[in-house]
């Protein structure tokens, strides 16, 4: 399973700018880890790079305006609304997405909470609810559920699971802090 | 083995949704897919005067640009009818791009169909349409002095006026005590996260695949069928997952058949998805509505005299009204009644269902009015209601096939605290936090489909078995509950069963609307499972070969896939050992039940629960903050506690939302909404959604089917409002007879 850290860390820096476009481009994407070629217009989003060229369909569109997160993914450190990212802005960077979260066997301990605490209904808004609560609590923005509730806003649940998302936060929190107690807080 | 109905599983699709591996009808790869957007109408009313596509046609990547003058007529005028019959279910009885004739802003009047979304999205911005505008009647208001009651609302089904009980006018006049009060009620949108999408894919010998977001399958096969003059064995329809609905999905509506059009002409799969504005104006809402509601009782709060009178907003083709009397008029023993729906036409599409459609609204209104007389009483808020309490239906004086209400306002009231509230409002203070406590009754029609409802069981050598009906999982937990109810049929754990949905191939439901879906589902799945079952036991009674041989049938149970005699449980055999002695591969049954309707029974049949609330509202600013929700229900047996309470408390949440966020604004100047999009049409997010207190009091029901099952999907959604609307009330002594309920009212 990639943690959270290693995804964070496998940055490559150096971006150089040069006019491309508007006709479409070679784009060069690394995604979970996989470096992707695609022809693209450099107008299209991430969201839709992911989801119409690399079938990557686990980030979600619900607005298409940022208003939603069900687009969260992780581009380096930083949660992003890959609705309102460029791909070709990414280039020199590590996209990380739901379908990267854990190594396909094993479930991510934020996959198995949200199932365990029942943390969604239709499912559609969970990928990016998951990408966003790992991230927000590696940032150690959870400590109390006034902070879930208030980092966790980004992200609508129409279903409207809000207090098991954030019972299924709680448990990952806590489960880490006891395996980890010189980690907590 | 204990039963698995009924217990906290978990959601078998669970791992499929949190890995992103469950794929939604807009994310299946199909090759040579192209992309339809959608033109939509910036004219309420008028005419089209000319389409000027030439831009757009020769914009990179364009395949075609469809408009009335060059797209196929349809094979049918669409009629309006609810999905729960089973038929063909369109969601208007309209459908765009035949003519010229503009009914509504946002009426599709092009589809422009290219290789990539975004080459079709900026050829969409290119077509130039000219219109010739008309006046027209966007607000209830500005049609008001047009309005008219309708001889039947709700696609024919629902009369527009209600039975009349007694002489209420005398009633009113005679009476110790009069309430006269009228409530608003703002558009609401039923906002799923998934836009509705459809990808529609022709073969050689004009067959349709329809990879639809519908909570009906075969309501989409049907309806698209009837539109395009095909048989029904020419269009199949896939719909595994489903982002949502509330609604939305639950008609057929234009852009599935445009899609379907669209793919025909140009010879291409394509994939339509609906923006979120176009969400706004293409899959109806909640309409703008006003309710008065007039109360005659005597001074010991009971009530002698209740009548409920609803004007809304409908399109120019329908006569639709969400079905908000039905409830509020049975949940009191009111000895006399009389309710009825007045409409107006508007430049709309027409209204549909949205979260407990009617009784949302309706009951807001009577719980509103109830907690009125309370006050004016002053009798305790949950006296009151258990003075009125209806120990029959009040209307046809039938008894409750089940109700348990009374346990429900008892444990709520418990789970609340509430024995220990003053009613004095504006009492009680938290800093700058004004706080109040309010309640509210929630019903709900138990409804059923009119046709028989079917499911397949088969089970396979080793003794495992799968089990299909043609659902679709829009996020009630239905893969689940239905993997229980099988494996509780066939006596076998979880983990030897799957439950299979999600096409028109597999045995027919109609589709999950009105909290009908568990109900229907699991009558048919456990039908066919206790069929299969038997079917197996005959098997082995009847073979030599078998430890059961010459037992009576009827003496043989099943526990963990192993039939035995019940009263020597050490004689039997598992269902493996006796299929691979007679090497049968596989055997299968087909459930089918028959549903009861509510006319043709002995018993009424409604759903009922308590809803409890604790504001605070901000003495200062006005703002409200909902600090707890407290709801306990009885909606008959429940499948599977764990995703039933999660649907009861998705539906409270959506009542804090109507209570006091969503409202969507017409701007009568433009005849468009306002606030076409998620940040500006609020929906309560995490941070509004306090902790949520959950109980189902499960009370035995004989009558509505098979399990006794009602259904969880609107239940929660009712009363909700109410009890916070109340809560304002005594936290402020204001009455606001208005939703959304906004600082606004309370500066």
């Amino acid at each position: 399973m990639k943690s959270y850290v290693e995804a964070a860390s496998a940055v490559q820096t150096a971006d150089t700018a040069v006019v491309r476009g508007p006709n479409s481009v070679v784009v060069r994407l690394s995604v979970n880890g996989t470096v992707r070629n695609m022809l693209i217009e450099p107008r299209v989003s991430l969201l839709d790079a992911l989801r119409d060229r690399l079938d990557l369909t686990g980030a979600k569109k619900g607005c298409n305006q940022g208003a939603c997160g069900a687009c969260t993914v992780w581009v380096d450190k930083r949660r992003v609304l890959a609705c309102l990212t460029l791909a070709i802005t990414c280039e020199t960077r590590e996209v990380t997405t739901i379908e990267g979260l854990s190594d396909g066997v094993d479930l991510h301990p934020m996959q198995q909470a949200f199932v365990t605490q029942d943390a969604f209904q239709c499912g559609y808004c969970t990928p990016g609810q998951i990408m966003s609560a790992v991230a927000f609590l590696a940032e150690g923005h959870a400590a109390d559920d006034a902070q879930i509730r208030e980092w966790m806003s980004g992200n609508i649940c129409r279903c409207a699971a809000y207090p098991n998302i954030r019972a299924a936060i709680r448990q990952v929190r806590d489960d880490a802090a006891t395996e980890n107690p010189d980690a907590a807080g | 083995m204990s039963p698995a109905i009924g217990a906290a599983l978990d959601r078998v699709d669970g791992r499929a949704k949190v890995t992103g591996a469950a794929r939604y009808s807009g994310e299946i790869s199909l090759p040579n897919l192209s992309h339809a957007v959608l033109v939509g109408a910036r004219i309420p009313s008028g005419r089209i005067i000319g389409i000027d596509c030439r831009e757009a046609m020769v914009a990179d990547g364009v395949l075609a640009v469809l408009t009335h003058l060059d797209l196929d007529r349809v094979a049918a005028t669409p009629k309006l009818f609810p999905s729960l019959a089973g038929l063909t279910a369109h969601g208007q009885s309209f459908f765009p791009m035949q003519d010229d004739v503009v009914h509504y802003a946002g009426q599709p009047v092009a589809i422009v169909l290219a290789d990539t979304l975004e080459r079709a999205e900026h050829a969409a911005t290119l077509v130039q349409v000219t219109y010739a505008e008309t006046p027209s009647v966007t607000l209830l208001d500005a049609g008001r002095d047009r309005a008219y009651e309708p001889e039947k609302i709700f696609g024919g089904l629902v009369p527009g006026r209600n039975p009349t009980r007694g002489d209420p006018e005398a009633a009113l006049r005679d009476a110790e005590l009069n309430l006269d009060l009228t409530y608003r009620f703002a558009v609401n949108h039923q906002n799923p996260l998934e836009p509705s999408t459809t990808t529609a894919a022709w073969d050689d010998n004009d067959r349709l695949t329809v990879y639809d977001s519908t909570q009906g399958p075969t309501a989409t096969q049907l309806s698209v069928a009837e539109l395009l003059g095909l048989p029904p064995i020419n269009v199949r329809v896939v719909s595994h997952y489903v982002g949502g609905s509330f609604g939305a999905k639950a008609l057929i509506w234009p852009h599935v058949t445009l899609a379907a059009l669209a793919a025909r002409r140009i010879g291409r799969p394509v994939r339509l998805a609906l923006s979120r504005d176009q969400m706004f104006h293409s899959c109806g809402h909640r309409e703008e509505q006003e309710q008065r509601i007039r109360i005659g009782a005597g001074r010991d709060g009971r009530l002698t005299a209740l009548t409920h009178d609803k004007i809304s907003l409908t399109s120019h083709f329908d006569d639709w009204a969400e079905t908000s009397l039905e409830s509020a008029a049975i949940a009191y023993a009111s000895p006399t009644y009389a309710g009825g729906y007045r409409l107006v036409r508007g430049n709309i599409i027409t209204p549909t269902f949205t979260r407990g459609p009617g009784e949302a609204t309706g009951m807001f209104a009577l719980e509103s009015a109830m907690d009125e007389l309370a006050y004016l009483t002053g009798i305790d808020p949950l006296e009151l209601r258990l003075r009125n309490h209806a120990d029959n239906d009040p209307d046809t004086g039938k008894p409750w096939s089940s109700k348990g209400l009374k346990e429900c306002y008892q444990r709520g009231a418990e789970l609340f605290g509430w024995s220990d509230r003053d009613p004095e409002p504006g009492t009680r203070r938290d800093g700058q936090w004004l706080i109040g406590t309010g309640m509210a009754t929630a019903a709900y029609p138990v409804a059923a489909p009119i046709s028989p409802q079917r499911a397949r069981a088969r089970m396979y050598g080793d003794g495992s078995a799968v089990v299909e009906a043609g659902i679709s999982e829009f996020g009630t937990g239905a893969l689940t509950a239905m993997t229980q109810v099988a494996a509780d049929g066939l006596g076998l754990p979880v983990h030897r069963v799957r439950f299979v949905g999600g096409t028109t191939d597999l045995p027919n439901i109609a589709a999950a609307v009105g909290s009908a879906g568990s109900g229907a589902t699991s009558s048919a799945v456990h039908l066919a499972c206790v069929q299969l079952r038997d079917q197996l036991i005959r098997h082995a009674v009847a073979d030599q070969g078998s430890p059961l041989h010459g037992a009576d049938p009827d003496t043989v149970v099943v526990r963990d896939g192993r039939m035995c005699r019940r009263d020597s449980p050490e004689v039997g055999e598992t269902y493996h050992e006796l299929l691979d002695r007679n090497h049968m591969p596989d055997v299968e049954a087909l459930g089918t039940w028959m549903p009861v309707l509510p006319m043709g029974s002995d018993h009424a049949m409604h759903t009922f629960g308590a809803q409890f609330a604790e504001v605070a509202v901000d003495a200062d600013l006005g703002r409200i903050r909902v600090r707890r929700l407290v709801g306990v229900f009885a909606p008959g047996r429940v499948l599977n506690r764990k995703t039933a309470h999660s649907q009861l408390m998705g539906g409270m949440l959506w009542g804090l939302g109507q209570a006091l966020l969503e409202a969507t604004r017409m701007d009568p100047h433009t005849g468009r909404y306002a606030n076409e999009n998620l940040a500006d049409y609020l929906v309560p997010v995490n941070a509004d959604a306090p902790d949520v207190t959950i109980e189902t009091i499960e009370v035995p029901d004989s009558v509505v089917n098979p399990l006794g099952v009602k259904g969880v999907g609107e239940i929660g959604i009712v009363g909700t409002s109410a009890a916070i609307a109340n809560a304002v009330h005594h936290a402020t002594g204001r009455r606001i007879r208005e939703l959304p309920i906004t600082l606004e009212h309370l500066l």
